[in-house]
C-alpha cells in the first residue's frame, strides 16, 4: 500500500529541532522518502517473488500458458524486425567494408553485431513493449476489479499464482526468441548480401560464423536471461500494485513500458561493462 | 464451537475496529456483530469504510486495532495457515464481481472448488458445478466468457461462484448496484434463497432500500466510520432522523418543492 508522508507532521518537527526548512527541500526530503519507500517495496516484492519460485507447488499449466502467450504475442514482430535489422545492417555495412577491399568480412562483422547487441537488444525492446506492457495491463486489471483479492479468499497465493508463472516464463522465453531473432536476422543479411550478387548460402553462414567465438556469445546470452527477469518483474510489479480506479491499469501498462524499456538498456550497458573487465 | 443452536449465537463479533490509511482514518472504533443464520444489512454512503470493513473480516486489510472473531477464532493476528482455514468458511461476493476474465464460467467455479477442497472427483466437481449454476438459474452459461454475460448474469455467477464451497458465513459487497430494477430484485430474492438453503448467516452492505427490504433481519448504519444507528427495518423506516429518512425517502422529489 502506498503511504503519503505528511508534510505538515515534518514542519513541525523540524520546527521543534529548530531545522531550517525551505519549501525545497521539503519537496525534495519528502520525494526523496518516497523514493526509498518504492525502492524498499520493489525489493520485498522481488524477495516474495523469489520465495514463492522455490517453494513448493509450482503452478506449472500456468507457466505453459504464459510460455505460449509471450511467444505468440511477439513471434510475428520479432520475425519482421530481426529479418529486416539483418538486411539494414548488410546493406549499409557494404560500401565501407567495399572501401577497405574487406567485403570478405561482411557476413561475419553482421553476425557478430547480431549476436552480441542487436538480437538481444531489439528483441528484448520489443518485449518490453509487448510483455511489459500487457502483463501490466493485465494484472492491473485484475487488481483493479478484486480478481487477486478474490484469489486471496479462494486459498490462493496470487503471487504464486500470477506472478512466478509469468516471471519464469519470460525469463525462459525471451532468450529463446533473442536466438530466433539472432536466426533470422542472419537470414536478412543473406537476403541483403543477395542483393548485390549472388551468394551460396551455405558459404555465407560458413562466413558468418567462422569468426564468431564463444564468448561472443555466451555474454550475449547469458544478459537475455536477465532480460527476460526485469521485463516481467517490472510489469507483474505495476500491474500487481496498480491503483484502485480503471484509469491505474492505463498508468500501470504504460509506467511499465517505459520502466522495462529503460532497465533494458541499464542491464545491456551493466553487462558490456562487466563482459569488458572479464574477459 | 462451544454452544449450538442458538440463534443470538454470534458467528462474526467484531470489536473496535480501527484501521487508516496513511492519515485517512477510515474506521474509527466499529464494533458489530452477526448471529447465526441472520441477514444483516451494512448501510451507509460511499466511501464510509463498508468495503473496508468486510475486507478486515477475511484480512484482505489488516486492522490497525481491534478485534476480529469468526465462528470463534481471531482474524486479525490469526497466523496464516489458520487464516486460511477461517478463509474457507467464508464466501465473499466482490463488488465488481471479480470473475476472472481470462477462464470460461466453468473454470471460475472449479477454481475455488479445486483449490479449498482438494479431495473432490471431477464427478463431484462437475456435479456441484452444475448444481450451483440451477441454483442461480444460468444453466446454459457454463462456456461462457465473463465478458459474453451481461451485468446481472455476471453477477449471478460471482454468486455460483461464492457459494460453491459452502461457506457457513456470506459477506455481499453492493450485490445490486449497477443493475436495473428487476434484476436487483431477481439477486435479493437470491441472497433470501441462499441464506434459507444452506443457513448461512451474512453481511450484506447496500444501499438500495429495495434490496433492504427484502433481505434484512437487522440493519446497521455506518457514518465517517462509526456506527451511526442499529436496529431493525421499521425503527429504521419510523427514525425522524433527517440523516437515516434521507436513506429510506423513496418518494419523487421532483414535484415538493
Ligand atoms: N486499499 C486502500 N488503500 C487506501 N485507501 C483505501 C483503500 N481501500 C479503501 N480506501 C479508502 O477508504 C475509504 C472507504 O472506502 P470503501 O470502504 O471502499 O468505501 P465504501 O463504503 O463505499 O465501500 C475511501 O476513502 C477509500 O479511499
Ligand atoms: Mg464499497
Amino acid at each position: 500500500m502506498k503511504q503519503r508522508i505528511p508534510i505538515t507532521k515534518m514542519k513541525s518537527y523540524a520546527r521543534n529541532k529548530s531545522i531550517a526548512l525551505t519549501d525545497t527541500s521539503m519537496e525534495s526530503t519528502a520525494s526523496l522518502n518516497k523514493f526509498l519507500i518504492n525502492l524498499a517495496d520493489v525489493f520485498l516484492f522481488i524477495g516474495r517473488v523469489f520465495r514463492n519460485t522455490f517453494s513448493r507447488g509450482f503452478e506449472f499449466k500456468e507457466f505453459l500458458k504464459q510460455c505460449f502467450q509471450i511467444g505468440n504475442k511477439s513471434l510475428g514482430l520479432i520475425s519482421v524486425t530481426g529479418l529486416i535489422i539483418g538486411l539494414v545492417l548488410t546493406i549499409q555495412s557494404r560500401p565501407v567494408l567495399v572501401n577497405f577491399g574487406a567485403v570478405n568480412m561482411l557476413p561475419s562483422m553482421v553476425a557478430i553485431s547480431l549476436i552480441r547487441e542487436m538480437g538481444p537488444v531489439i528483441t528484448a525492446l520489443i518485449c518490453a513493449g509487448k510483455i511489459g506492457s500487457s502483463m501490466g495491463a493485465e494484472l492491473g486489471s485484475m487488481r483493479v476489479t478484486e480478481q487477486i483479492e478474490a484469489m486471496e479468499v479462494s486459498s490462493t497465493n496470487p503471487i504464486k499464482f500470477l506472478i512466478v508463472p509469468r516471471v519464469v516464463a519470460a525469463t525462459v522465453m525471451i532468450p529463446l526468441l533473442v536466438l530466433y531473432a539472432d536466426a533470422l536476422g542472419i537470414l536478412g543479411s543473406w537476403a541483403g548480401a543477395n542483393i548485390k550478387g549472388d551468394v551460396n548460402f551455405v558459404l555465407f553462414i560458413t562466413q558468418a560464423f567462422g569468426k564468431v567465438v564463444f564468448m561472443d556469445f555466451i555474454p550475449a546470452f547469458i544478459k537475455t536471461f536477465f532480460f527476460g527477469f526485469v521485463i516481467s518483474m517490472v510489469g507483474c510489479y505495476k500491474g500487481f500494485n496498480a491503483g484502485r480506479g480503471t484509469e491505474s491499469v492505463g498508468i500501470a501498462a504504460n509506467s511499465a513500458v517505459v520502466m522495462a524499456s529503460l532497465l533494458v538498456i541499464l542491464v545491456d550497458l551493466f553487462a558490456v561493462q562487466i563482459t569488458d573487465l572479464l574477459l | 464451537m462451544s454452544t449450538e443452536n442458538k440463534n443470538t449465537e454470534a458467528v462474526i463479533d467484531i470489536k473496535d475496529l480501527k484501521i487508516s490509511f496513511g492519515g485517512n482514518e477510515v474506521l474509527k472504533g466499529v464494533s458489530l456483530q452477526l448471529n447465526k443464520e441472520e441477514n444483516l444489512v451494512v448501510l451507509g454512503k460511499s466511501g464510509t469504510g463498508k468495503s473496508v470493513l468486510i475486507k478486515c473480516i477475511v484480512r484482505l486489510l489488516k486492522a490497525d486495532s481491534g478485534t476480529i472473531e469468526v465462528l470463534g477464532d481471531e482474524v486479525n493476528g490469526a497466523k496464516r495457515e489458520e487464516l486460511e482455514e477461517t478463509r474457507k468458511k467464508i464466501g465473499f461476493l466482490f463488488q465488481s464481481g471479480a470473475l476472472y476474465d481470462s477462464m470460461t464460467v466453468k473454470e471460475n467455479l472449479e477454481f475455488p472448488l479445486r483449490r479449498i477442497k482438494k479431495d473432490l472427483s471431477e464427478e463431484e466437481i462437475s456435479q456441484k458445478v452444475n448444481e450451483v449454476l440451477e441454483n442461480v438459474g444460468l444453466p446454459d452459461a457454463i462456456d461462457k466468457m465473463p465478458s459474453e454475460l451481461s451485468g446481472g448474469m455476471r453477477k449471478r455467477i460471482s454468486l455460483a461462484r461464492t457459494i460453491i464451497v459452502d461457506p457457513a458465513i456470506m459477506l455481499y459487497d453492493e450485490p445490486t448496484t449497477g443493475l436495473d430494477p428487476v434484476t436487483s430484485n431477481e439477486i435479493s430474492m437470491l441472497i433470501n434463497d441462499i441464506q434459507e438453503k444452506y443457513k448461512t448467516a451474512s453481511i450484506i452492505i447496500t444501499h438500495d432500500i429495495e434490496c433492504v427490504r427484502t433481505v434484512a433481519d437487522r440493519i446497521i448504519m455506518l457514518k465517517e466510520g462509526e456506527v451511526y444507528k442499529e436496529g431493525s427495518l421499521a425503527e429504521f423506516e419510523s427514525d425522524s432522523d433527517p440523516y437515516i429518512s434521507s436513506f429510506f425517502k423513496s418518494q419523487s422529489l421532483k414535484n415538493q418543492k
